[in-house]
């Protein structure tokens, strides 16, 4: 077992906070809600302080907000079936770019790797992929290169690949998806179909290595995914000489309701999960007896729990740098900071 | 409204109103939430296309609200009119609403089909459970009016 502390808990947002994100160098963090503002927060003398607030970027609900991976830039996606690129290069946060196109909500954006290309899912069933082009002394532009329409039903989530430029979706047709470019015509494409929860896929997320996906679901389960390479030793069947991504673990019982949202620690292995019941879960992957393959059968057993959120907890995300520190935002308005630290 | 799905809906009576008890109006007893109550604050959602309330037309039953208190949780199934009814989502997103105004926000609120009793019943549930969507759909304008009108109740 481990132990979760509450560092601290931050208000200000008027309402329900969708989402929150953490800056890459792990000092900042930006979130987001219902009352159409996005916050940056940033700690000093051992506060954390909401040091701008951004009120003019969308016209209703900001449900999601990501930091790209130079820190320098902050995505918003919004139900006014926009999404909105801040920076600092005039000193002050301003909106220099608006991303059109969407036909309804926008629900998810994420930032690649290499920071050139953007990913954004919406209501209308398809996900988007745009390049970007940085100019040093002018605007920055961004160009559809792929509009995805796998899915059948509203698109949830849309997460990179921690190294490669390979997308994963995740569906309200209860699919996650994965996408990447075709290496001779350069066309974007579907590569991969993870099918097996039995409602709406609200999350996902790689761990460090990006050969595992954890996904979660209204079905009130988490699943452990693992790619296997068309000469894998286990005998898994890879038809088209194509990576095939299998689930070799379900994580069911340990949540009583809808979980919205699994983060996989890049930096400690740990998975932390944001469920409809109010709570925080901490899972640690547990090292498998001998004769048991922990990429064929894994295990992963529940190390802390957190209690704190009064509804509803929509988001959750390990500080990229500090690490045992999570950050969970919830229907009750509130973002919490959290430090894990292991028992043993 | 162009044609009304069900001509000739059966309508049944409206309850007595509840009984006050002693215990009731004795502020220092602890009175919980229960199914009665739950009842009496949607029995008078008007219907989308007659002038009736959902209680008059059996959409709503009070035997077929679950409340935990403990648990903070309430689930209520509802009856559409007739198997194919389009107003099934409308419906069931007007009892949402009603209920997330007047309770409290500890409560797991979830509203159902009533088993059996809809051909699209699990994408309605499906929808309905989705808290992405319902909060999309009460930003638009247009969708609140109906939904205000029909929570709003009945002229006496």
């Amino acid at each position: 077992m481990g132990k979760l502390g509450v560092l601290q808990a931050l208000t200000g947002h008027d309402g329900r906070v969708w989402s929150a994100s953490w800056h890459p160098d792990g000092a900042a963090l930006a979130s987001c809600g219902e009352d159409k503002t996005i916050r940056i927060w940033t700690r000093s003398s051992n506060e954390w302080v909401a040091q701008t607030v951004l009120a003019e970027g969308h016209s209703r609900t900001i449900r999601d907000v990501a930091w790209s991976f130079c820190g320098q830039y902050l995505a918003s996606a919004s139900f006014d079936t926009t999404v909105a690129i801040w920076d600092k290069k005039s000193g002050e946060f301003e909106c220099n770019a608006t991303l059109e196109g969407h036909d309804n909500e926008v629900k998810s954006v994420t930032w690649s790797r290499n920071g050139n290309l953007l990913a954004t899912c919406s209501r209308d069933k398809s996900v988007w992929v745009w390049e970007i082009h940085n100019y040093l002394d002018q605007e920055d532009e961004y160009e559809c290169v792929a509009v995805l329409n796998a899915h059948t039903q509203d698109v949830k989530k849309v997460c990179w690949h921690p190294h490669r430029d390979m997308l994963a979706s995740a569906s309200y047709d209860n699919s996650i998806r994965l996408y990447k470019q075709d290496a001779i015509d350069n066309e974007w494409g579907p590569c991969g179909l993870l099918d097996s929860h039995t409602s709406t896929a609200w999350s996902i997320s790689f761990d460090g290595t990006g050969k595992r996906l954890a996904s979660c679901s209204e079905d009130t389960t988490v699943k452990i995914w693992q790619e296997f390479d068309p000469d894998n030793e286990h005998d898994i069947a890879c038809p088209d000489g194509v990576p095939v991504w299998k689930c070799v673990c379900t994580l069911s019982g340990a949540h009583s309701h809808s979980v919205y949202d699994v983060d996989w620690c890049k930096k400690t292995g740990l998975l932390a999960t944001a469920c409809r019941d109010n709570m925080i879960r901490i899972f640690k992957e547990v090292r498998p007896d001998s004769g048991v393959s922990p990429l064929r059968e894994p295990t992963f057993e529940l190390v802390a729990t957190g209690y704190t959120h009064t509804q509803d907890v929509n988001k959750v995300s390990w500080n990229p740098a500090a690490a045992g520190m999570l950050l969970s935002a919830g229907d009750d308005g509130t973002i919490v900071i959290w430090q894990y630290e292991d028992d043993d | 409204m162009t044609e009304l799905e069900n001509i000739n809906p059966n309508v049944y009576k409206k309850c007595e109103d509840r009984k006050v008890t002693k215990d009731d109006e004795n502020e220092d007893v602890v009175d919980p939430f229960d199914e009665r109550e739950i009842f009496d604050l949607i029995r008078n959602i008007n219907d989308p296309e007659h002038p009736l309330t959902l209680e008059e037309l059996h959409v709503l039953e009070q035997s077929l609200i679950t409340v935990d208190n403990e648990k903070n949780t309430i689930k209520i199934l509802f009856t559409p009119t007739i198997p194919h009814c389009s107003m099934a989502t409308l419906i069931g997103l007007s009892i949402r609403v009603k209920l997330l105004r007047a309770l409290p926000p500890r409560f797991k609120v979830s509203v159902e089909i009533n088993p059996g009793t809809h051909a699209s019943e699990q994408a309605v549930n499906k929808q309905l459970s989705d808290k992405e969507r319902v909060a999309a759909a009460l930003e638009n304008t247009h969708l609140m009016e109906v939904i205000n009108q029909c929570i709003s109740s009945p002229l006496k």
